[in-house]
């Protein structure tokens, strides 16, 4: 069955994912963290399939195709601030801060 | 062979891929060791009886995905620069932050399957988004639990129960499409 040591290392990829955004400043760096922890949430999903039917599995399909317009949206802005800023790190990408 | 040892040596790969991910200074090898995790991750859901998603998270997430990331890496010709760590309060913030979102989830992860194990088909509103699955459940009970993770039991639910919420997502790819385009063209 493996559900426990399953949730278990879904937990451990998502701090590691957490404790990522939060040390990086390179901001491709940072997106790829993004996507390790929506692959953590979806092992939560296929494990807890094995539990409470297939609608788990139909949910994984669902968060892909969004974490694939995420990527492509995301990485569309980078480039976008990087021909701005000529750099993608986050320490050059203050606008906000006034 | 059980699945047991397979399933630890799998997720020690995956947990050390991760940690190699987020402290590589070059973002080549940060991406190249994602997609080792990856790959873990996709032998770990044939394991738990998920073989579509798996061959799905091989073509799309290491297949798709990170190629978009490398290339885009590659585009920049990042990766000459120095490292892009933080300094040491905020290693020590999220060291903290980290290890008190591990215990949360860790005792989540902890108290989640005993109370499954009492709910397992007699969950509160069963009726509504399980009753759909009456196929899935049915090969679940028949013990036939090498087949659930395919294709056909997949698709069942996908273009039945859930066919509004996958024709928004082709629409959402369409925006996700026109709007890197858009993007990419225009200077911000």
């Amino acid at each position: 069955m493996l559900l426990g040591p399953s949730l278990l290392l879904s937990a451990l990829l998502f701090t590691i994912g957490v404790i990522g955004v939060m040390l990086r400043r390179n901001a491709i760096v940072l997106f790829m963290c993004v996507e390790l922890m929506l692959n953590a949430v979806n092992l939560t999903f296929v494990a807890l399939a094995q539990v409470l039917g297939v609608g788990g599995q139909v949910i994984v399909f669902f968060v892909m195709t969004v974490a694939a317009a995420e990527a492509a949206v995301g990485l569309a802005i980078i480039l976008a601030i990087f021909r701005h800023t000529r750099s993608v790190d986050l320490k050059n990408i203050n606008l906000l801060q006034g | 062979m059980s699945a047991e040892p397979v399933f630890y040596i799998l997720a020690v790969l995956a947990v050390l891929s991760a940690l190699l991910c987020i402290v590589q200074r070059n973002p080549v090898a940060s991406a190249l060791w994602l997609v080792s995790t990856m790959f873990s991750l996709a032998a770990i859901y044939v394991l738990l009886n998920a073989q579509f998603i798996a061959v799905i998270q091989v073509l799309v997430y290491a297949g798709a995905v990170m190629v978009l990331f490398l290339f885009v890496i590659m585009l920049l010709n990042l990766g000459r620069e120095g490292s892009d760590l933080r300094g040491k309060p905020v290693r020590l913030v999220a060291l903290v932050v980290g290890l008190a979102l591990l215990g949360e989830l860790a005792l989540l992860a902890r108290l989640t399957p005993g109370s499954l194990a009492g709910m397992q088909g007699s969950l509160p509103g069963a009726g509504t988004p399980l009753g759909a699955f009456a196929a899935a459940q049915a090969v679940l009970a028949r013990g036939d639990s090498a087949s659930v993770g395919v294709v056909g039991t997949i698709a069942e639910p996908l273009f039945r129960t859930y066919l509004v919420p996958f024709e928004i997502t082709s629409i959402l790819l369409l925006a996700a499409a026109v709007g890197a385009v858009v993007l990419a063209k225009r200077k911000l």
